[in-house]
């Protein structure tokens, strides 16, 4: 054996994830030993992940078989562009996000820490298997280990009744979808019973099996990533969990439905047509509107970026549908444009997602609050927290000159240069669905502010966070490296769409590299300069000379003198705490404006209270037009059986007499 | 490319923009005045748009019914119903049942089920102006949507013109005008409707002390 | 491909915008004291406001933090790129490629974020109202923009702003009905961005009214006079943004230097009509209650989604 090929890395870098796992059951109670040491280890293989597949980006795909599993039917891997994308975004962010977690997992938290980093380790490894597995076997064994290990990490303080719920509900849906994506493969295999991926590829479906399959994939990946109406889980799990595992779930693992999805619909099935790609805008719309309006609405700091998760992955799902449209028309060069903004939203999500949802860890160890409405002035505090997460709150926002704005940029430049579909009803459909792309985007700046606002700035709700303390170095340099990672997907995204630009050639045989090459590395110009150009480095150095060159003059031709006195605030007399906006009083104007949506509790004090008080409860329409009657019939049904269930050995036999007499009668040759 | 277009056509199409839009201006307004005075814009757009036809076609009837649109929509019906409103005491805000973004929101589907309905039929037509097939019936069904919505009778009538002006608008642009019998007859009939309504809303405010429109729900027979 | 006259016309359009933007400020308030019959401040009021702010001492509250005081630069940065980008003068413009329209809408909306996260900051009633307001207007205002924004984008087949203005400044006579329905949701959206009367006032300070006063009500000294300075800019650059989509006329193509020379006085021009206009709609308009600009705001993103229909229906083909 003279070189290792990259596939053969990431298998090594797999079962030392495992091992490191394992390792952590020696010593169970040992907390410095497996936060001081085994955590910073696997961020050190995290590392070697993502540099690895960042390497082997744009090379031929390679293969191995693996020979466990059942007899006969060994695991076959595969490591080409589309997976090294994923695997290179599991391995920089899973690097910041452990190291986090060395700093983050402490003593007497519900699980033992040992078996904790077993779990994490477990879900890395899986998580990896998954974006290698080669058929469907491989493939489903993985994607249930990964199920399995994060609804044990979901429920790591499993001593709340809430937290037991939510974990049994994200286990629940997470079969859902699982099930539906053993059919998607059983239906792709054609009924020739092979189930390796080459085998799906080589099949040819007609319309109607190939529609089948995908619509089955989309509802089935779907539920993992949290497209409306599977997002239910979202927004309980995410709260739930520990903020590392949030992080890492939020981050990565949506990520791994997407790249099944863009697994099946583009590389598994061969037609593609045209209300597919309908099908999936639409349901992206719905699910980022929804996720962006509920966002704006919440008081819990977690649930609040829970559901701004669902509004970026209904993004990444419109950017899917397009892509989808393009592709049936054959007009790849769009195509690609749309492909490269859902694999860069991919990339840059996963970065600032998991970089606000650690600052809530960090938050939440300094106050152990996770209510909007009890914290508030926590910059004076923790002041490295708070502007690491100004970065992670721009991009979410979709500002420049920070990461969440370049695919936004990519996703409106491939909805701009989309006239000429062959179709009048799309053609008219398509600039409406980008209307509202904006109008999505503008929201999540509303609930961007909201957050940061009401965490960070202004007085401190409650006196007990006078005590609150910066987060300490491991936190710090996990924080530090996601914020590296989304300033440098903001300002150089030429030279990261030149790497991943090799997936979207693979998937849809052409890309954006040519046009791209012809231009600087500070450039961004998908079609051509006079059509439509971004420049994060020139936009960032033009806005930092200004403002530095503007102090600088200030300073020189008048002073610098600063007094400190209270808060004027119009001459208003009374200045504490509660006079600032509450979180719920933040988001009254997106409640009033769009109440049809939200389904609200509401209690208004009256003037003879004794004891006034205001409450609002906002919850899911979804919850009460889906879950709740399906689990009503489900109910219905149990009770039905349960009137079968007489006690007595007589009637069972009798059950399984008849039974088998029915049998014989039907199962006549 | 689009300078194939000649002027007058574009002429057209602008006038024909500038009618959509008075038509959502109308939607969006809660005065009742200020509702008149946009009809009455959307009259004079119409009248112009029809002259510029009139010009370009050289089809001399169209010039009378460019004048009789002047003189019926834009000077005798916004003061005929001018007048109505100020004999009346009709309230100055304009009541809707569903509230106005919505009401707009509904509208813009309205837009682009017009555009797409009206696309094959306009390839069928040789007319230069054919596009403007598609604004006319987005007109008509705004007019009709704000019929629907509005809860003063006196809305529902402008509602009802600004309707009629839109099928005037595709008439000229489809087809270069109706003939001139079936125009005078459309206009007599408008004006007679229209003074026949004037006298309904006396008789209906005599009888309710009020022009809602809810109130006739009780004419019914049990 | 850069010039030594490109980066010379990029340096002076920058100045030009830092020295006309108080005056114009200074020029819409005159004409609405004029049309309000009240005795008109001096033209130049808004220059004597900088010049005494940037003397006085800055007086912080305790809560400040230190994004309270960066907030006011980066503020003005932003806006002094907004208006480095948008075309006044000539097309030629090597900033122009740095941001195109779909950026200079993140340029506002990130000057937008900056500004309410500072009025959040002290953590006073009227600063937290006043940021919760802002981005109310903002969410609304922003997609209305792009919308304007995209539908000139067919147009032009192109987002670089400086492509638009070259595309319609030099056509044949065309003319474009989606233009009108954009003209009119750009005015409406200008209007709300710039705290103009419709949505906000810019001369109130009365508490349940106000928007933008209420976020800048803890600033002082020179924090103030950026704030305001870069107010004026926002206007400046709405204002050049709009004549030159819609009134492209006069606008220097390239490094020509006579063209330049004979754009600055029809700019001023341009702006003093603009102004006035302003004024003048500001003076025989009322204020709105807060919850009726959301339904100004979602006209206007109506209309302009509106305009993107008819210029699919009426310009594409053919």
């Amino acid at each position: 054996m003279t070189s290792l090929l990259p596939i053969d890395t990431l298998l090594i870098a797999a079962c030392a994830w495992l091992a490191i796992g394992l390792l952590g059951l020696v010593a169970p109670r040992n907390t410095r030993f497996i936060s001081k040491t085994l955590f910073p280890l696997g961020a050190m293989i995290g590392a070697l992940v993502g540099s690895v597949a960042l390497g082997s980006l744009g090379g031929p795909a390679q293969t191995a078989v693996l020979a466990i599993g059942l007899p006969d039917l060994p695991f076959h891997l595969r490591l080409d562009n589309l997976s090294a994308v994923f695997a290179m975004l599991l391995g920089f962010v899973s690097v910041g996000i452990s190291v986090f977690a060395a700093g983050y997992f402490r003593k007497g938290e519900g699980t033992a820490p040992g078996l904790l980093c077993l779990e994490y380790h477990v879900f890395l490894a899986s998580m990896l298997m998954v974006l290698l597995a080669d058929d469907a076997y491989a493939f489903m064994v993985a994607w249930e280990t990964m199920a399995l290990s994060s609804f044990f990490l979901v429920t790591t303080d499993h001593r709340h009744e809430e937290i037991r719920r939510a974990g049994f509900l994200y286990l629940l849906i997470a079969h859902v979808g699982a099930i539906a994506i053993l059919l998607c493969f059983g239906v792709m295999t054609g009924g020739a019973g092979d189930y390796s991926f080459a085998g799906m590829r080589a099949q040819q479906l007609s319309p109607f099996w190939a529609s089948a399959a995908y619509l089955l994939a989309l509802a089935g990946f779907g539920a993992k990533a949290g497209l409306v109406p599977l997002h239910v889980w979202l927004p309980e799990a995410h709260p739930a969990a520990p903020s590392p595992v949030s992080a890492m779930m939020s981050g990565v693992m949506l990520k791994t439905a997407i790249y099944g999805l863009l697994r099946v619909s583009f590389d598994l099935l061969h037609t593609t047509l045209w209300w597919w790609g309908v099908v999936a805008l639409v349901v992206g719309l719905v699910t980022a509107l929804f996720g962006v309006l509920y966002s704006t609405v919440q008081n819990d700091m977690k649930r609040l970026l829970a559901y701004s998760s669902i509004e970026n992955i209904g993004l990444i799902a419109v950017g899917i549908g397009l892509t989808l449209i393009f592709h049936a028309y054959r007009m790849e060069a769009l195509a690609a444009l749309a492909m490269t903004a859902v694999l860069y939203h991919c990339l840059a999500h996963s970065a600032f997602k998991s970089l606000l949802f650690l600052c809530t860890g960090s938050v939440l160890h300094a106050t152990r609050e996770r209510s909007l409405g009890k914290l508030g002035g926590l910059i004076h505090r923790m002041p490295w927290v708070a502007w690491l997460a100004l970065a992670g709150v721009i991009a979410s926002a979709g500002l420049p000159p920070l990461s969440g704005f370049v695919s936004e940029w990519l996703l409106l430049q491939s909805f701009l240069f989309s006239p000429g579909l062959p179709h009048p009803w799309l053609n008219m459909v398509v600039p409406v669905a980008a209307a509202l792309v904006v109008f999505v985007a503008a929201l999540a700046g509303f609930a961007m502010v909201k957050f940061y606002g009401i965490i960070f700035l202004g007085q401190m709700r409650e006196p007990g966070l006078k005590d609150a303390h910066d987060a300490g170095p491991w936190e710090k340099f996990g924080l530090v490296w996601l914020t590296l990672i989304t300033l440098l997907l903001g300002i150089l995204p030429s030279t990261v769409i030149l790497r991943i630009d090799a997936a979207t050639r693979q998937l849809l045989g052409t890309g954006l590299a040519d046009k791209l090459h012809e231009h600087g590395w500070w450039m961004l110009a998908p079609i051509s300069p006079e059509r439509a150009s971004y420049e994060p480095v020139i936009f960032l150095v033009t806005i930092a000379a200004t403002l530095l060159l503007g102090r600088w003059l200030v300073r020189r031709l008048y002073h610098g003198r600063v007094r400190r006195t209270s808060a004027w605030d119009c001459g208003y007399y009374f200045q504490g705490p509660r006079a600032q906006d509450t979180a719920e009083g933040f988001s009254q104007p997106i409640r009033r404006i769009f109440e049809p949506m939200f389904r609200m509790e509401r209690h208004f004090p009256t003037a003879r209270d004794a004891a006034p008080y205001y409450s609002v409860k906002v919850e899911d329409h979804f919850w009460y037009w889906l879950y709740l009657p399906v689990a009503r019939a489900a109910g219905w049904v149990s009770t039905l059986v349960v009137t079968l269930q007489g006690g007595r050995i007589a009637v069972y036999l009798m059950y399984s007499f008849i039974t088998l007499l029915v049998l014989l009668l039907v199962a006549r040759p | 490319m689009s300078s194939a277009i000649p002027f007058s056509a574009q002429l057209i199409n602008l006038f024909a923009a500038v009618i959509l839009l008075l038509a959502f201006a109308m939607l969006a307004q809660r005065r009742v005045v200020a509702l008149i005075n946009l009809f009455a814009m959307q009259g004079l757009t119409l009248c112009l748009s029809t002259l510029v036809v009139a010009v370009s076609t050289g089809q001399s009837h169209l010039y009378y019914s460019a004048g009789l649109t002047l003189l019926l929509k834009v000077l005798l019906l916004p003061w005929i119903l001018h007048r109505l409103v100020r004999k009346l005491n009709v309230k100055s805000e304009v009541e809707a049942l569903i509230n106005i973004p919505t009401t707009m929101l509904v509208g813009l589907v309205l837009v682009m089920i017009a555009f797409n309905v009206a696309l094959p039929i306009s390839e069928l037509s040789h007319t230069i102006t054919r596009g403007t097939l598609g604004i006319a019936l987005a007109v008509v069904m705004l007019a009709f949507l704000m019929m629907i919505t509005r809860q003063k009778a006196i809305t529902q009538v402008v509602g009802f013109l600004s309707m009629e002006n839109g099928l005037f608008l595709a008439a000229t642009s489809a087809t270069y005008g109706m003939p001139m019998v079936v125009e005078l007859g459309i206009a007599l009939d408008v004006l007679v409707g229209v003074i026949i309504l004037g006298v309904f809303f006396f008789q209906i405010r005599d009888q309710f002390d009020s022009l809602d429109i809810h109130h006739m729900e009780r004419l019914k027979d049990n | 491909m850069i010039s030594i006259s490109g980066l010379l016309g990029q340096a002076f359009a920058i100045l030009l915008a830092l020295v006309l933007a108080p005056l114009l400020s200074g020029w819409v308030g005159q004409c609405r004291a004029w049309l309000q019959n009240r005795t008109a401040p001096p033209l130049l009021l808004p220059y004597y406001q900088l010049q005494k702010l940037f003397h006085k001492d800055v007086v912080l509250a305790h809560g400040a933090s230190s994004l309270f005081r960066a907030a006011p630069f980066v503020v003005f940065g932003c806006m002094v790129l907004a208006c480095a980008i948008i075309p006044s003068l000539s097309t030629d413009l090597p900033l122009a490629p740095a941001a195109d329209a779909i950026a200079l809408v993140g340029v506002f909306g990130l000057a937008r974020v900056f500004i309410s996260l500072a009025a959040m900051d002290v953590g006073t009633s009227f600063g937290s109202l006043g940021g919760r307001r802002e981005m109310l207007i903002g969410f609304l205002a922003e997609p209305a923009l792009l919308m304007v924004i995209f539908t000139l984008a067919m147009i032009a087949q192109s987002t670089s702003v400086a492509t638009i203005v070259e595309t319609l400044a030099h056509r044949e006579l065309v003319i474009y009905p989606s233009l009108a329905f954009a003209g009119v949701a750009f005015t409406f959206v200008s209007f709300a961005e710039n705290a103009r009367v419709p949505v906000d006032n810019p001369a109130t300070h009365l508490e349940l009214t106000m928007i933008h006063e209420a976020m800048i009500l803890e600033y002082s000294g020179r924090y103030l006079a950026l704030l305001e300075w870069a107010a004026s800019l926002k206007l400046y650059a709405y204002s050049c943004l709009g004549l030159a989509l819609f009134f492209p006329w006069g606008i220097a193509p390239g490094d020509d230097l006579l063209a330049l020379v004979a754009a600055i006085p029809l700019l001023v021009l341009k702006l003093a009509i603009g102004g006035a206009l302003l004024a003048g709609i500001e003076t025989i308009n009322a204020k709105v209650r807060i919850f009726r600009a959301p339904e100004f705001l979602g006209t206007a993103f109506m209309l302009a989604v509106l305009g993107l229909l008819v210029r699919l229906l009426l310009e594409s083909k053919v």
